[in-house]
């Protein structure tokens, strides 16, 4: 291993802790989950009608969101995704910069590596920033976070702020404990549809 | 824009039946990738008010939009031409996985008279990679067929939650070839 591949061995911030931290409180708020780590990550803090957690569609998860977010735009919309996912959609990034949707928060746990297929290197090993191609996307407001302090306020802003958001989180590569949402997808596309129809509208 | 003048005159009235159909049927969401030949159908859904209109980067997006516009309660339409199936099959994956009504309208490259050998394999094609897919597809030949087919393939998309595609045949567009300009 070279020193970019060794160092997200030692983040300080855990994943799973972080998502239980940023979902702390959620209410209502409608959680696109990208495929694998961060699909067990979110049910890990909690299964709920209101998470769309993807077992495929890989590259697909902003703009899952950005099409949810049009939809409802009286309702608060979080991508929760990691890095490989997200390096597989980077085109979404400028679709919503684009849009512009105040409602839509993207944060990205980049641990900085394929975690379900063998833990290879991913681009953000190496030169590429995911905040900054946000950030040169058109996204509101961009931050990357490598300590905990900041969570908190990570959450408010997720909740509150004028979108597009855009948070790249720097988490420990580690492989942990599989909590699987339900994989069926028309069961999930169901729940998801008839939570958000029966408490809003 | 006079640039593709000839096109435009062409499309004009079958444009008009497949934008009041989209109308018609509630949907609120399009997103495209151009086509020359699409660019009337996008011009009036740009400057159409009720609907929200979104630029890809690449097809795919467009089916994952239409997965997130779903479960928010919106009907969308994906508009793009023959070669962007080639780039949207793992997202057909999803949709048909979780039963999420889609359509799209799709222009026709690689048939007939096409100048542009690398448009063949996704154009001539076009329809098995559909199926394979899931989809059912309606393949429209004649300007005035569009409304009728345009309606029974939303109908059919929108009531059973089923995959569906409108094919706008290549002889309907005009032949596009450089050696004109």
């Amino acid at each position: 291993m070279n020193d970019f591949q060794q160092r997200s061995l030692n983040y300080p911030l855990r994943r799973r802790e972080v998502v239980q931290r940023l979902l702390k409180n959620r209410n209502e708020l409608l959680v696109v989950a990208g495929l694998g780590a961060t699909a067990w990550d979110v049910t890990d803090a909690g299964d709920s009608p209101f998470n769309f957690p993807l077992w495929g569609g890989m590259g697909g998860a902003v703009s899952i969101g950005l099409g949810l977010a049009l939809a409802r735009p009286h309702d608060r919309v979080l991508v929760l995704t990691g890095d490989g996912e997200m390096l597989m959609g980077l085109g979404s990034l400028s679709t919503v910069g684009v849009q512009q949707p105040k409602n839509l928060a993207v944060v990205v746990l980049d641990n900085e590596h394929f975690g379900e297929t063998g833990m290879q290197t991913t681009h953000t090993a190496g030169s590429v920033n995911l905040a900054e191609i946000a950030r040169a996307s058109g996204f509101a407001s961009c931050w990357a976070l490598k300590e905990p302090g900041e969570l908190e306020s990570t959450r408010l802003r997720i909740l509150k702020d004028k979108g597009p958001l855009f948070c790249g989180i720097k988490v420990r590569a580690e492989s942990l404990p599989l909590v699987l949402p339900p994989k069926e997808g028309y069961l999930l596309q169901q729940r998801f549809r008839n939570a958000l129809f029966e408490n809003k509208n | 824009m006079e640039l593709e003048g000839s096109v435009h005159k062409n499309t004009q009235f079958w444009a008009e039946a497949i934008h009041a159909s989209l109308k018609f049927h509630g949907i609120r969401q399009v997103s495209y990738v151009p086509d020359a030949g699409h660019s009337r159908l996008i011009d009036l859904c740009r400057n159409d008010e009720e609907l929200t209109t979104v630029v890809l980067t690449t097809e795919e997006e467009g089916v994952a939009m239409a997965t997130g516009a779903w479960l928010g309660g919106e009907k969308s339409v994906l508009l793009m031409q023959s070669s962007g199936i080639g780039n949207c099959i793992n997202m057909f994956s999803m949709i048909r996985e979780c039963k999420i009504p889609f359509f799209t309208v799709i222009t026709m490259r690689g048939e007939k008279d096409e100048f542009n050998p690398w448009q063949r394999p996704l154009g001539q094609n076009a329809e098995k990679h559909l199926e394979l897919c899931g989809f059912s597809v309606r393949r429209i030949e004649k300007s005035e067929e569009t409304r009728t087919i345009m309606d029974h393939v939303a109908e059919q998309v929108f009531e059973t939650s089923s995959m569906g595609a409108v094919l706008i045949s290549q002889q309907m567009i005009g032949i596009k070839s450089f050696a004109h300009e």
